[in-house]
């Protein structure tokens, strides 16, 4: 245990439950808000800022209120979380869920030293002593990969929130824990985005422009690397125009945007001729803005999409079809999140639910891919990280 | 007129001015595409899914470019199977997938009178006394017989009275090594090693040992990676200024090339130039957009070799990085492009949501 570095708190963590939405909880996270959103500093990341933005008091109310069975939930008591590495701010999203699901919470941060954690971490340290029921629930700390540690948090935890992929939450889920504690993964899943070509031909400049910002900030924003980050882009009513159209418009924001790495690119022209020598579905390869942008064209849906069709840094597979339905076939349980542009999200939801898929658990317009929230993939976090009280 | 690997031959290593080794080059890589897009599938594949058109001629910065990593993924044979001589695989570090190139009679003979033509052009036609600086287990051992082996095995047939200056442990064998030197005292003496190897148990072992071999006329080819080198600070001045400490008057050629490009090789000059010879050719290309970058710029390294006969590795896209310096017009009289390597392309580090282990 030598290795642990404590960012926040010590040893010693409440687990004597709060209730959900708690008072405290609302507090101290519109404390934090506030702080956030008035460093400058802070200001600069727009992951941080998305965050702060979150955790405004409103935001939480609205939250709350929308919870209708609040008042005889509670929480369940610690909770052990293995953030990503990857990502800079997930760490925060899971504390603050688990926190207003009413637990004491030990939080692994990222093990890469991203200057948005430190200013997380700062600002939530800052804060703490004036939230003295959040402070004795509350360790943030920082450990190289070690299963003997991991095992030694597991071993208290009545909840455990395991992000990072499929590998972590294995090696995570390999460490014994309490009979009743509850796991919350988050595997590795495989997201898509279904646009009608119509909707694009009609909109007008600023529309479009939105469309692209949305689009951008889904994928190359986080090197589409995301869970949610589409992959595959579905057209209805696709013709050459419509995509023309919208691609054009992708590479004209991403292009003084986006920093593609030497080697991302190199990666994305050796997967583009892998591609060519594993899927007979490849008709041809669009590159725009150099290596910016590539377009991989499928003349049909192969069944191992989610498995096989895996671009990064701004590497899409494109495929044409009649009806959006024409997915249920390859919809799987790696399926996550699908977004839409010009098409309904309820008929949508209608089909995933009518068609009985086993993937797909959010529908959302495109540039929401990312927004994360106390319902993500497909889990009631608030809901699952507390326990019922009942009275009859 | 087909092009004939014969009639190049017949030319000087480093004869070509660049008009017309472009005319050379874009019959044959065109030829060599056409070749291979019918004897390789995948390779066919790729160019049908790149739109490229295998009638026409191209120049070379036109022709379509294999990532070299390709060779680790597929097997990429354009001759039926039972043509195939010899299998070469890349010497990958433990857990890495190695390279496999798979060579006919034809190519594995082209390798080897192109390797010929190129270090006799430095050497001589004449066979050497010849010192490896590295273990004979290497060619026994056959789990290392890779690229390693293969490339000590290629250079033997340019020496004679040939050592393995290391023993099985990787030691000097200073009392064979000095016996060697002392039969041939007044001979022009040829070594080869890998770049590692000789920095780490030669150089530096002599120089802790403090001793010093005295070689009056010595010319030492060595090839391999800098990236530990780098690490370590050492600079190719560094490398040859101790080469020269502890072995004496010996001439230093780093050498580069690819497993799947063997034959052509790029040999440094006396001027610490890389040299294209007429059997390649390079082209610096900007990662962004795989435009060619300006000379004195650094870029991705694209490497063409017009041996590849029964591969399709004529045109290739390295991870590498480097620049070019200058063409037709280095001190040393040699025509063809003169580049600098910079080593491996670092890798990409990406956001997301499942974690890298091996970043980690």
């Amino acid at each position: 245990m030598n290795s642990v570095e404590y960012l926040i708190g010590g040893q010693k963590v409440e687990s004597a439950p709060l209730p959900v939405y708690s008072e405290e909880a609302i507090f101290f996270l519109s404390d934090l808000s506030h702080v956030l959103l008035h460093d400058p500093v802070c200001r600069a990341y727009p992951d941080v800022t998305s965050f702060a933005f979150w955790c405004r008091k409103g935001n939480l109310r609205k939250l709350a209120a929308s919870c209708v069975d609040r008042a005889r939930r509670l929480g369940r008591g610690l909770a052990f979380h293995v953030a990503p590495s990857n990502v800079p701010v997930n760490f925060a999203f899971s504390f603050a869920f688990s926190l207003l699901a009413g637990n004491g919470n030990i939080v692994r941060a990222p093990s890469k030293p991203f200057p948005q954690v430190e200013r997380v971490c700062n600002a939530i340290k800052e804060i703490l002593p004036n939230h003295p029921e959040v402070e004795k629930r509350t360790a943030f700390v920082r450990y190289p990969v070690n299963q003997e540690i991991t095992k030694a948090f597991c071993d208290e935890a009545d909840a455990r929130l395991i992000w990072g992929g499929d590998e972590t939450v294995q090696a995570v889920r390999s460490c014994p824990v309490k009979p009743k504690c509850v796991d919350i993964v988050f595997a590795d899943r495989y997201s898509l985005c279904v646009l009608d070509g119509n909707s694009i031909l009609r909109a007008d400049g600023k529309a479009l422009q939105k469309l692209a910002e949305g689009f951008y900030n889904d994928t190359y924003l986080m090197d589409q690397n995301a869970c949610s980050s589409p992959q595959l882009v579905l057209w209805i009513n696709g013709g050459p125009k419509a995509r023309e159209r919208f691609w054009n418009a992708i590479q004209a924001y991403a292009e003084p945007r986006y920093d593609l790495q030497g080697m991302a690119a190199m990666d994305k022209y050796a997967q583009m001729c892998g591609d060519a020598v594993e899927h007979p579905e490849v008709e041809k390869v669009v590159r725009q803005g150099g290596n910016l942008l590539y377009r991989v064209e499928l003349a049909c849906l192969p069944e191992a999409a989610g498995a096989s069709l895996r671009g990064r840094g701004g590497y899409f597979y494109e495929v044409d079809l009649t009806a959006p339905e024409e997915m249920c076939p390859v919809v799987n349980e790696k399926y996550q999140t699908l977004t839409y542009f010009g098409l309904e999200p309820e008929d949508l939801r209608k089909m995933v639910i009518g068609s009985r898929l086993r993937g797909i658990d959010r529908i959302v317009p495109v540039g929401k891919a990312m927004d994360i929230g106390v319902v993500w993939d497909g889990y009631d976090i608030i809901g699952m990280l507390s326990r019922i009280v009942q009275a009859e | 007129m087909a092009f004939c690997l014969d009639q190049v031959l017949e030319l000087e290593p480093y004869s070509l001015k660049r008009e017309e080794k472009r005319r050379l080059f874009t019959q044959a890589l065109s030829e060599l595409t056409r070749t291979h897009a019918e004897g390789c599938g995948e390779y066919g594949r790729i160019l049908e899914v790149l739109g490229h058109d295998c009638e026409k001629d191209f120049a070379p910065e036109d022709q379509p470019m294999l990532p070299v990593r390709l060779f680790k993924r597929y097997e990429l044979c354009s001759v039926p199977r039972e043509e195939v001589a010899k299998v070469m695989t890349s010497s990958g570090t433990s857990g890495q997938r190695v390279s496999k190139v798979f060579l006919d009679k034809q190519n594995v003979r082209a390798q080897t009178r192109v390797l010929t033509e190129i270090i006799g052009s430095f050497i001589g036609k004449k066979r050497l006394p010849l010192l490896i600086l590295d273990t004979a287990l290497v060619k026994k051992d056959r789990s290392m017989f890779s690229a390693r082996g293969a490339g000590i095995v290629g250079f033997t047939m340019f020496g004679r009275d040939i050592l393995y200056a290391l023993k099985e442990d990787m030691t000097l064998d200073i009392q064979a090594v000095r016996a060697f030197l002392e039969k041939h005292k007044g001979e022009k003496i040829l070594l080869f090693g890998y770049t590692y190897m000789i920095w780490q148990y030669v150089a530096q072992a002599l120089e802790q040992a403090g001793v010093h071999l005295a070689i009056e006329d010595g010319i030492l080819f060595h090839i391999g990676g800098w990236k530990k080198l780098r690490d370590q600070a050492v600079s190719p001045q560094a490398f040859n200024e101790s080469i020269r400490e502890v072995l004496g008057s010996v001439r230093v050629h780093n050498y580069y090339g690819m497993a799947e490009q063997l034959g052509s090789v790029f040999v440094e000059c006396e001027h610490g130039h890389m040299h294209c010879s007429i059997y390649s050719d390079v082209l610096i290309r900007r990662p962004e957009d795989f435009s060619l970058a300006k000379p004195g710029e650094k870029g991705l390294i694209e490497l063409m070799s017009l041996l590849p006969v029964s591969y399709p590795g004529h045109v290739l896209l390295t991870e590498d990085e480097g620049e070019i310096l200058g063409e037709d017009d280095c001190p040393c009289g040699r025509l063809g492009k003169y580049f600098k390597i910079h080593g491996r392309m670092a890798g990409a580090e990406l956001r997301g949501c499942s974690d890298t282990y091996e970043q980690r």
